[in-house]
Formats: C-alpha cells, sequence, structure tokens
C-alpha cells in the first residue's frame, strides 16, 4: 500500500454471510498494524440473504470523511450471485481491483460484469471454507484473499487479529482453522 | 506539556462503543435503559459491563423511555449519578419528563444517538431528535466522531454537576454514521478518567434527611417565573462552565473543546457551518479547495444550547458568504434550527456575509465529498449573482417535490 494514501473497499454480500464481519475485521488488523481505520455497514432492512453493503477505509491519517464509499479502490463480492443483480463495479476506479468468491476465472468474471478496466482476482473461499471450517462461511477466507490479491495490509496482522479475537471463542483449534482458510485463500488467489 | 505522561490506548471502536465505554469510566450509580435503534448496542455495551462486574451501577430496565427519565430523574433526585440513552422516537416519548428533568436541575448526562423522528419511519441519522428538544433546558453537545463522543460523555458530567450549572446534558452522535461505524479511538486509562470526572457529592438530595428538600412541588403563579428564571440564567452562564471544562480537558487529554471548532477560517472568504458528522467530510473538502486557491472553511458547532451567538458573529463575520447547514427542518420556520440561530447572530453584526440555508441528509441521505463541494460553489455564486441570498431549501432532493 503506497504511503499517505487512503484504500477504500466496498464489500458485497448477502444479510448473514458476514460481510460486515469481514469489513471489520480487515479495519481491525489494519489499526493493529499502525493504520487508521473505518469499517461500516450499509443499513437497510436487515433480512437474511438480502444483498448488502459494507465499507472499509484504510489510512496512514486520520480518517474525517464520513460518507459511504463512492469510489472503491478495491471491491469484494463475497457472494458471486451477486453479479447478477448488484451493480458490482459502480464507481470502482480505474486501477481499482475486484475479488470475487467464485470457482470462476478472473478472465469469465470480467468478461460476465463487462468489465473493462482494474484488475480481476477470483478465489474459491466457499469451497475453502467447507474444507477448513467445516461451514460455508467466506468471509474471513475473502479478507485473507483480499490482502493476498492487494497486500492492503501484512497478512501477519490478520493472522494476530484472528488469534486474539476468535481465541475465547473458538478456542487454538478454531483460531487453527482460520489460520488455515486464510492461508489456502493467499495461496489460491489468482489475480490475471 | 502535561498531556504527555497521559497514556492513551487506541481501540477500534464503533460509536456506540465508545459512549459504552466512557459510561464504564463514569460508573454512574444508576442507569435507566430501554432499547431504541440505533442507541441500543450502546446500552447493551454497557449493560455487559454491569453483568460483569466492571461497574457498580444500579442498571434499571424499564418499559419505556417514558420510565426510563422518570427513573433517571428520580435516582438524580435522590442523590445519584444518572444516566440514560436514547434516540429519536424515544427521546420523544421521554419529553415530558426531559423538561422536568432540567427544571428539578438535575445533573443527568445522556447520550442521544441521533435519528430521524418518524415518520415516515425512518431509523437513520438526522438531528431532528435533538433540535425538537432544543428548547427542553438541556445542554446540548454534538459529536463529530465516535473519539467526540468519548470525550464529549466524559466532559458533561463534569459540566452537569458544577454547582453553577445543575443541570442535564445530552452528548448527540450521528446515528449509524457514527454509531455502528468501526473507527479508531483513543482511550484514556481509567483512573486518569476518573480522576477528572471525580466524585459526585450533590450538595442537596432527596434522601437527605438531615437537609430535608422537597423535589417537583405545585409551583404556579407566585415562584414559577423565579424558577424558570433561574433555569434561564443557569443554562446561559454554563457557556463558562463548559469552556474551563474543555481547556482542563484539553490540559489533562490532549485535545482542547470549545464551543465550536473552525477550521481554515483565518483568512476563508467562504464558510460552510455545520453540525455532526458532516464537519468531517467537510474538512476533506476544504482541504482539496484550498488546494486549489479557493479560500474556503469550516465552522463545526460543538454546543448548540447554550447557544454561543455572540462568538459565532464574531468568527463569521468576515465572510462573503456563508452556507449554514442542518440535518433538521424547522416546518414553517426561516429555514432549519441552526440556520435561524445564526440569522439571529448575525442580526447584531452590521457588515456581515450572505447566508444561505441548506436543510440536508434528512432520514440518513448519504452526503458526500462532492455534495459539500457542490454547496460552496452554491454559496460563492449565490455572493457574485445576489441568487438564492437569505433563502433556505433542501439539498439533494430529486425533483420538484
Amino acid at each position: 500500500m503506497p504511503n499517505n494514501k487512503m484504500i477504500e473497499i466496498r464489500w458485497h454480500g448477502r444479510g448473514g454471510q458476514g460481510a460486515k464481519t469481514a469489513s471489520m475485521l480487515l479495519a481491525e488488523a489494519a489499526m493493529d498494524a499502525g493504520k487508521f481505520i473505518q469499517a461500516f455497514p450499509e443499513y437497510g432492512p436487515e433480512r437474511a440473504g438480502a444483498p448488502m453493503k459494507s465499507y472499509t477505509r484504510v489510512s496512514d491519517e486520520k480518517i474525517d470523511v464520513h460518507c459511504n464509499v463512492a469510489n472503491p479502490d478495491y471491491v469484494v463480492v463475497i457472494d458471486p450471485t451477486l453479479l447478477n443483480s448488484e451493480p458490482i463495479t459502480e464507481g470502482m476506479k480505474e486501477d481499482g481491483i475486484l475479488l470475487v468468491n467464485t470457482s470462476m476465472t478472473p478472465d469469465e468474471v470480467r468478461k460476465k460484469v463487462n468489465l473493462t478496466g482494474g484488475k480481476v482476482y477470483t478465489v474459491d473461499a466457499s469451497k475453502i471454507a467447507e474444507e477448513t471450517l467445516g461451514r460455508p462461511m467466506p468471509n474471513t477466507p475473502m479478507v485473507g484473499a483480499l490482502i493476498g490479491a492487494t497486500h492492503v495490509i501484512d497478512d501477519k496482522a490478520l493472522r494476530s487479529k484472528i488469534s486474539h479475537k476468535f481465541l475465547g471463542k473458538l478456542g487454538q483449534k478454531g483460531v487453527d482453522m482460520n489460520f488455515a482458510a486464510v492461508e489456502r485463500a493467499i495461496t489460491e488467489v489468482k489475480g490475471e | 506539556m502535561s498531556t504527555a505522561t497521559i497514556k492513551k490506548i487506541k481501540k477500534a471502536l464503533t460509536g456506540n462503543e465508545a459512549g459504552a465505554e466512557a459510561m464504564r469510566q463514569i460508573d454512574p450509580d444508576v442507569a435507566a435503559v430501554f432499547p431504541i435503534t440505533p442507541q441500543t448496542e450502546l446500552m447493551h455495551a454497557f449493560a455487559a459491563f454491569v453483568a460483569d462486574g466492571k461497574v457498580g451501577t444500579e442498571l434499571v430496565t424499564v418499559e419505556s423511555e417514558h420510565s426510563a427519565m422518570s427513573a433517571t430523574v428520580g435516582a438524580a433526585a435522590a442523590g445519584a449519578r444518572a444516566m440514560t440513552a436514547t434516540s429519536a422516537n424515544g427521546l420523544a416519548l421521554m419529553w415530558e419528563i426531559v423538561n422536568i428533568c432540567s427544571a428539578m436541575r438535575l445533573p443527568v448526562v445522556m447520550p442521544v444517538i441521533n435519528r430521524a423522528i418518524s415518520g415516515p419511519l425512518n431509523i437513520h441519522c438526522d438531528h431532528s431528535d435533538m433540535m425538537g428538544s432544543r428548547d427542553t433546558g438541556w445542554i446540548q453537545i454534538f459529536s463529530e466522531n465516535s473519539q467526540e463522543e468519548y470525550d464529549n460523555i466524559i466532559q458533561a458530567v463534569r459540566i452537569a454537576e458544577n454547582p453553577n450549572v445543575l443541570l442535564p446534558v445530552m452528548v448527540g452522535s450521528d446515528g449509524f454514521i457514527i454509531s455502528h461505524a468501526l473507527e479508531t479511538v483513543e482511550i484514556y486509562e481509567d483512573a486518569e478518567v476518573k480522576e477528572f470526572v471525580g466524585e459526585y457529592t450533590p450538595d442537596r438530595t432527596l434522601l437527605n434527611t438531615g437537609k430535608p428538600m422537597t423535589y417537583g412541588p405545585l409551583d404556579l403563579q407566585d415562584y414559577y417565573m423565579e424558577h424558570k428564571m433561574a433555569e434561564h440564567n443557569a443554562i446561559h452562564n454554563a457557556g463558562k462552565v463548559i469552556l474551563e471544562i474543555g481547556k482542563e480537558f484539553g490540559k489533562k487529554f490532549g485535545t482542547e473543546y470549545g464551543f465550536f471548532d473552525t477550521y481554515k477560517m483565518e483568512d476563508a472568504e467562504y464558510a460552510i457551518i455545520c453540525i455532526g458528522s458532516t464537519a468531517g467530510t467537510t474538512r476533506v473538502v476544504v482541504d482539496k479547495m484550498r488546494a486549489e486557491g479557493k479560500k474556503v472553511g469550516l465552522i463545526k458547532i460543538r454546543v448548540f444550547r447554550p447557544f454561543p451567538f455572540k462568538e459565532l458573529a464574531e468568527a463569521v463575520k468576515n465572510l462573503k458568504g456563508l452556507a449554514v447547514l442542518d440535518r433538521a427542518d424547522t416546518f414553517g420556520g426561516r429555514g432549519g434550527p441552526l440556520y435561524i440561530e445564526m440569522k439571529s447572530a448575525l442580526s447584531d453584526v452590521k457588515e456581515k456575509p450572505v447566508t444561505r440555508n441548506f436543510i440536508y441528509g434528512l432520514g440518513g441521505r448519504d452526503i458526500n465529498t462532492t455534495d459539500i463541494e457542490t454547496i460552496y460553489n452554491q454559496i460563492e455564486e449565490t455572493v457574485k449573482t445576489g441568487k438564492g441570498a437569505e433563502s433556505f431549501s433542501y439539498f439533494g432532493v430529486r425533483g420538484d417535490v
């Protein structure tokens, strides 16, 4: 991440898939890594399964701005079915990054969403989640994949945040499972 | 500087968590709680502190906001340091007792997580809740972000309990935009906050049988006006105390607070004055436009009651144009509540800027940097052409409504 620059991230998910948690987990890890942060969901009528957005801002300087992210540097899509219905690439910066949880290749995604600029990454985070966490919760591996694709923060900061946050609730075994999910996401995320 | 010795603990907190953290450190004797979006998580987090034994607070779970304020008033009259928190319709429902609280001169502190008053039904941010209780005799302080919310709640206890004030204080912060957003907040050590807040030793309480007192009796033509005048004087005199405590806070914790905050106003020709989180977004725009050579500035209101009209008139009088942003309407008045106050403040000034009122962001409608830049450009245009001068209108609505 370049110095003195604010990175703005928009997360697309469905209610209950953990997009809000992912946006906040990344922010918390970034704060531990010395960054200033902001993370907030766009609240509408909250229904499980309904499309929702969440945002993360990561900066080297204090963050004053308090509006929604209109021109994200990175767009993360946690549920690939949203590619059919939501304006996923709306406002995305010219040199932005689109990361999708899917078994498709980046090229296939690019064609599907008619993206001309930017860079596309994909990772099958749902499969990774099934195989490492034992349930289809792709949000933690998606945070890992985003770090793998963009290096927005060091992955060590994410690991230490996961350890700190989940140890009490999930025990060392649960932490290790999340570590494995992050590890695989970082390795398996593919760019163009 | 003495601040060098103060340890600050950086945390990623939502506004509601920051508010709860302030309450944990204040450790009030009594807190009355009733859930309402978007305030719910604040008291939820605080109730967890109570359950975990982190505070000694008597938590009273009531059946409505009317009861929440009633329980708070009862506890405060009995001599307790008492708090509650609410939003929008909750504040509306407690309105009867809100007035009684200030009239009884009870130093209650209440975070208000600002939300649109229904209807239509809306859970998102605007300032109609606190503006609707602007004339209730409470001191009203607004926060830009979670840090200010935390800092303001801590200071509010000192302001309220000051023997020269003895008035309740509302601390506002923007619902969802702040209450549900995770931000970097610097928390001070418990001991430092406790030392700043101090012990509460009220002079007169209902339960002090050695010094019998009556609270809330019938007060008719003979004394009602004298009591209202005392209240009137108290809130006008509170300004001095608010400034003293803001200074003392700055000395101890590093950030000094006043009635309002100015940004690049020294040589500004055009300025925006606004309340709450929008001020942060505006600061970003000021930097951008300054880099382009435009002389723009910002005034962020912190204290709305008592309204610092003299100081504000002084701060804006040399401008060419002033855009006043209101996140609430007065429906039939001369624009939003801040605009009316600013017009009134400027009536004492001979040479004054052209003003224009923009009512924006009702029910949580997003206001972004492009919008703010448009407003700066519009006020400049208004000054140059005279079009729209001294007018009030909605900003950011679709078509003609």
